[in-house]
């Protein structure tokens, strides 16, 4: 299983370092979208809002979702899909090698979100940087439940509009964590107890994913 | 005393339906080790869908088979899988990698060593463009690395899905060459396409199908 999830990881990283799909389309727009958000809030205010996070997240969650449905799209041309499926590989370690490359992934975006926000929604570097480790895990476990929604839609007509209204209530305890992780560290407030939380979401979609990935991709 | 051979494919009334729609419907075929069968038919016939069922690709909803001993109803079609090659009409592969990321890819999976990737590209006569990224490949070229993928995993069936889609004469009788070495090393080897094979190198039996159903045969 390890072994295929390394396999399939250095693949899907590989098609995205040639294709730079994030680089030159995904990242432009998230900062984009950052941006649009400052603008929104003003100069005045954006300092001293506490929307910081949440504004953070939700444009996390727009590229999220942006990259997810690109994770599934190169897998699913008929052809492709075909033979891939006579290599017999294990789908629990598909599953896991998809969520680690889309994870590395939402991590470099996340990175250079969040020095975004602290340039433009001058949210502070310090409590930026304190919320860095809850960050990562709210962005792996997105990455994992991305990965076992991504599969769930992937199949049908109009995939890439059915996977934000089918993930949403999946991703929104994580979002809300997430938010209120970050929060807490710009405030000097105790962040583990939000980083526990989403460890043990972690954990628990990663299990649901390496049971049913192979489930989801036979239907 | 006589010596019968299991055969490779034996299908008894199989039926295939995709949303209630008949794709395939009481299909009876048997094949054997080391034989060479082409499916023709019109488009919608039921060609790629025989071949999907073959390739454990699509499930069977009602008859009987067993495709190399496996139980198509019950059985493990994940192993089916890796024990069949399938060469599908469309792109087989991941367009951003290049031809030698693509092959490194299924021979890890496939545990097979990598010398085996420059052994099988200069066997198809693909050598000089392993670094190529896939995408800019001519169709013909994207047919010699299918069967490259193919040479690296030494399948025990082989399902073509018109494969000589895009070919030229010169890959077409490269081709045939090929295939008649499979079949001469045991291999089953299904392909499908819309007329009879023009080879005279291969003598295959034909299967006609029709609305899903073996019309006819020679």
């Amino acid at each position: 299983m390890i072994r295929t999830a390394l396999l399939v990881c250095a693949k899907d990283l590989r098609i995205e370092m040639r294709s730079r799909v994030l680089l030159w389309q995904v990242l432009p727009f998230g900062v984009m979208a950052l941006l649009l958000c400052g603008i929104a809030l003003g100069p005045a205010r954006a300092g001293n809002s506490s929307a910081g996070p949440g504004l953070f997240y939700l444009v996390t969650l727009l590229v999220a979702l942006l990259m997810i449905n690109r994770s599934q799209s190169v897998e699913k041309t008929p052809g492709t899909k075909a033979s891939v499926a006579t290599l017999g590989l294990d789908p629990a370690g598909v599953f896991l090698g998809k969520s680690l490359a889309l994870a590395s992934e939402l991590w470099v975006t996340g990175v250079i979100l969040l020095a975004g926000s602290v340039l433009v929604l001058h949210t502070s570097l310090h409590g930026a940087i304190l919320a860095l480790p809850s960050v990562i895990v709210t962005l792996a476990a997105l990455a994992v439940a991305g990965t076992l929604y991504g599969a769930l839609t992937s199949g049908g007509d109009g995939a890439a509009t059915l996977l934000p209204v089918l993930a949403l209530p999946a991703f929104a305890p994580l979002l809300i964590a997430g938010e209120r992780s970050f929060s807490a560290a710009l405030h000097h407030g105790g962040i583990w107890r939000w980083w526990l939380i989403l460890s043990v979401a972690l954990v628990v979609y990663s299990a649901i994913g390496i049971l049913l990935y192979g489930v989801l991709e036979e239907s | 005393m006589t010596n019968a051979v299991t055969p490779t494919v034996d299908l008894r009334s199989a039926v295939v339906l995709s949303g209630g729609f008949p794709l395939l419907s009481g299909v009876d075929l048997q094949l054997l080790p080391g034989s060479l069968t082409v499916i023709t038919g019109v488009n919608g016939a039921g060609k790629t869908s025989l071949l999907r069922l073959l390739a454990g690709l699509v499930a069977l909803s009602d008859g009987n088979g067993t495709v190399a001993g496996i139980d198509l109803k019950n059985g493990d079609l994940r192993e089916l899988r890796r024990r069949v090659g399938w060469l599908g009409h469309e792109g087989s592969f991941y367009d951003d990698l290049t031809v030698r990321e693509n092959l490194t890819f299924a021979a890890k999976a496939l545990d097979r060593p990598l010398i085996e990737i420059e052994r099988a590209l200069q066997r198809v006569g693909l050598s000089n463009r392993i670094d190529t990224v896939t995408k800019k490949l001519s169709a013909g070229q994207r047919r010699r690395l299918a069967l490259s993928w193919l040479l690296i995993r030494r399948p025990e069936i082989w399902l073509l899905d018109e494969p000589y889609a895009s070919l030229d004469d010169e890959a077409r009788t490269f081709f045939d060459a090929l295939i008649a070495d499979v079949v001469r090393s045991g291999a089953t080897v299904v392909l499908s396409a819309h007329d009879k094979l023009r080879s005279e190198a291969l003598q295959p039996r034909t299967i006609v199908l029709g609305g899903g159903r073996i019309v006819s045969e020679s």
